[in-house]
């Protein structure tokens, strides 16, 4: 029972702190999952993401669905994703009225101003966590050779991460 | 019956045609929405956006459970999130079992470690662009000031992230406005 609490707290706080849509929250479901409750290892939930980030869809439900599932089962996987999606949707169904007066509001466009500083920390520092880990398993050169790569083709050339996470599959499995 | 198809059908095709997360797919479910099926006007939903982005948490979801509530109440609302969300965590859950009950084997241990690298780029890029956001929304002295007394408080004084976000939420909601209907940037 305490294991499924965990996981609605888990997912809870990062779906009603997470400004800036489900991207946003992909940090604090970190903090919470490796750091807070130590359900898996850095390296584990880069694999994760990794994978999450080749499939198509809506990033954070597939995060809580996945760890959910592992951590407690299919119920942890539904537990998971309801906890990412129910209290922002209820909010804004319920709300509509007074939410709607405040849409324009300087106040709500602050909201999101101020959060995203945050969020890019704590994504900084997840990256330098990523990079690290790489580091410390595979090396300055191979990590380096990688995260190269994947930054021309993607951020330049524009090919489709799903093509670029497939390459470094291949890449890992021959060379590594 | 034909009205939940219809639901089910335009979310399947948003959440399995839409790469990048959430944000991303914000242009399918307008072609869906508005274009296809015709269950909102173009202002309906431009101002459903706006108020869904008064709001934290993952924006695909929002979107599907109230335009789903909107068309045909909390079944359509079940059924346009179940629509979304269902396909891909099922194949990721598939893929990921799959590659687990090979991990002993070398070469697959290649595979994931060479995968790191590549989602830390893609979280340094992501950090790169919430960092240059909100230098365009409040400018670079703000920006760095509060990015250090952030840091401060969540990795010197071990501040938990929710509590720090809570904290601006609060005052973001509390400092007075100077002059209505004038954006304020502070």
């Amino acid at each position: 029972m305490l294991v499924y609490w965990e996981i609605f707290m888990a997912f809870f706080i990062p779906g009603i702190l997470g400004y800036g849509g489900g991207p946003a929250s992909i940090p604090l479901v970190e903090n919470e999952v490796v750091v807070r409750y130590g359900w898996m290892s850095v390296q584990e939930f880069s694999e994760v993401l990794a994978v999450a980030n080749s499939l198509p869809g809506p990033i954070a439900t597939k995060m809580a669905g996945y760890i959910g599932y592992e951590v407690g089962g299919v119920f942890g996987a539904v537990i998971g994703v309801f906890a990412t999606v129910a209290p922002s949707l209820i909010i804004m169904i319920a709300l509509l009225g007074v939410l709607y007066k405040f849409k324009d509001s300087p106040k709500v466009k602050r909201l999101t101003l101020f959060v995203r500083p945050v969020i890019a920390i704590l994504l900084g520092l997840m990256a330098w966590r990523f990079f690290f880990e790489s580091y410390e398993g595979i090396g300055l050169v191979h990590t380096a050779i990688i995260a190269i790569a994947s930054f021309l083709l993607i951020e330049r050339i524009k090919i489709h991460p799903a093509f670029v996470i497939l390459g470094a599959f291949i890449y890992g499995g021959i060379l590594l | 019956m034909k009205t939940q198809w219809q639901l089910f059908l335009a979310f399947f095709r948003v959440g399995i045609l839409g790469y990048g997360g959430g944000p991303a797919s914000i242009p399918l479910v307008h072609k869906e929405v508005v274009d296809t099926y015709k269950w909102m006007r173009d202002e309906e939903f431009g101002d459903m956006l706006a108020l869904a982005n008064t709001l934290p948490g993952p924006i695909a979801t929002k979107l599907a459970g109230y335009i789903g509530y909107r068309v045909s109440g909390v079944i359509g609302m079940l059924n346009a999130i179940l629509a979304t969300v269902l396909p891909t965590v099922v194949l990721l859950i598939v893929l990921l079992s799959t590659l687990a009950s090979f991990k002993d084997i070398d070469w697959v241990k290649g595979m994931t470690a060479a995968v790191i690298p590549v989602v830390g780029m893609m979280m340094a890029t992501l950090t790169w662009q919430f960092f240059d956001k909100a230098r365009k929304g409040m400018g670079w002295i703000q920006t760095i000031l509060l990015t250090v007394a952030v840091f401060v408080f969540l990795y010197i004084l071990n501040v938990h992230p929710g509590i720090i976000i809570a904290v601006l939420i609060a005052t973001a909601l509390l400092i007075r406005d100077k002059k209505k209907e004038k954006g304020v940037k502070s």
